[in-house]
C-alpha cells in the first residue's frame, strides 16, 4: 500500500549553502565514480587478455570521448577525495569551529567547504597540465 | 491499530527499535563506508600517479606495470575497496530514491551481484598478470 501520509517540507525550503553544494557534487561524483570503476576493471581485463583487447581499451582513452570522461574522472576522484577527507575530519567533531550561541556553523566551517571544491578543481587543472607537459616533453 | 511497525498487542515499541537502527543492521554500515574510504584516501592517490605514469605506455610496459608484486597488491586492494565503497554509497542511493518495493529490491541484489563480480573480475585479471605478465617477453 503506498504511503499516503503527508511528507515534510525537504530541500525546496533551504536557502542553498555550500554544504549543500558539497553533498550534491558528493554525490553525483560518487555515481561517476562507480562508472570509472567499470572502466578500471575494463582496463585491467584487457590487460589480462591481449595485446590486442589492450589497444582497444587504450584507443578508447585516446580518443575524444574517452579523454572528457577521464578529465572529468580526475575531478571527481579529487573532488570526492577532497570533500571526503574533510567529512571524514567532520565525522571525528573537528572543524566545525568555535561553539556560537546561536547554533550557526563558524565562518570557517562555510570557508572550509569553498576551500574542498576550488582546492579539487585547482588540484585537476594541475594533474592534466603535468600529463600534457610531460606527454610533450616526450616521455610517452 | 498500530502506530510503529512492531506495536501490535502488548510489545513495546523500544523492544523492536532497541539494537536495530533505521535500517535494520545499526551502524555496521556506516561503520564500512568509513574503514573503506580510509582505505581509499592513500591507494586512490597512489593510483592517479599509477595511471599517470602508464599514460602512453605501450602494452608490455603496462603488464610489467602491473606485474610489479607492490603495484599487483595495491591493485587488488584497491579493487576490492572501490567495489565494496561504491556498492555501500550506489546502495544508499537506491534506498533514497526507488520507491518501488521490487524494483528497489532487484536493483539492490543486482548491486550486490556487480559489485561482487567487479571486484572479482578485476583481482582475478591482476593476479592473471601478476603470474603470467613476465611470459610476454
Amino acid at each position: 500500500m503506498p504511503n499516503t501520509r503527508p511528507l515534510s517540507p525537504h530541500l525546496g525550503i533551504y536557502r542553498w549553502r555550500v554544504n549543500m553544494w558539497q553533498s550534491t557534487l558528493h554525490r553525483l561524483t560518487g555515481l561517476y565514480l562507480c562508472f570509472g570503476a567499470l572502466i578500471v576493471a575494463w582496463g585491467l581485463i584487457a590487460a589480462a587478455t591481449s595485446g590486442g583487447a589492450w589497444n582497444i581499451f587504450a584507443a578508447f582513452c585516446a580518443s575524444v570521448i574517452g579523454q572528457i570522461l577521464l578529465f572529468l574522472w580526475t575531478w571527481s576522484l579529487l573532488y570526492h577525495l577532497c570533500n571526503g577527507i574533510q567529512h571524514l575530519l567532520r565525522d571525528a567533531g573537528t572543524g566545525f569551529g568555535p561553539p556560537r550561541r546561536d547554533r550557526e556553523f563558524a565562518p570557517s566551517y562555510w570557508s572550509a567547504g569553498w576551500i574542498v571544491i576550488v582546492l579539487s578543481v585547482v588540484l585537476t587543472v594541475a594533474v592534466w597540465v603535468l600529463l600534457i607537459l610531460r606527454v610533450a616533453g616526450g616521455a610517452a | 491499530m498500530s502506530a510503529y511497525p512492531g506495536q501490535e498487542g502488548l510489545r513495546n515499541p523500544l523492544k523492536v527499535a532497541r539494537g536495530d537502527g533505521a535500517s535494520g543492521t545499526g551502524v555496521h554500515h556506516w561503520w564500512l563506508q568509513r574503514v573503506t574510504a580510509i582505505a581509499l584516501v592513500p591507494l586512490s592517490i597512489w593510483f592517479l600517479f599509477l595511471v599517470g605514469g602508464l599514460m602512453h605506455a605501450t602494452y608490455p610496459v603496462v603488464l610489467t606495470s602491473i606485474a610489479q608484486p607492490v603495484h599487483a597488491i595495491f591493485l587488488i586492494v584497491l579493487s576490492v575497496c572501490i567495489f565494496w565503497h561504491g556498492a555501500l554509497g550506489l546502495q544508499v542511493v537506491i534506498e533514497d530514491y526507488v520507491h518501488t518495493r521490487w524494483l528497489e529490491l532487484t536493483l539492490q541484489i543486482l548491486l550486490r551481484f556487480g559489485a561482487l563480480l567487479g571486484a572479482l573480475a578485476c583481482v582475478m585479471a591482476v593476479l592473471s598478470v601478476w603470474l603470467t605478465g613476465t611470459g610476454y617477453y
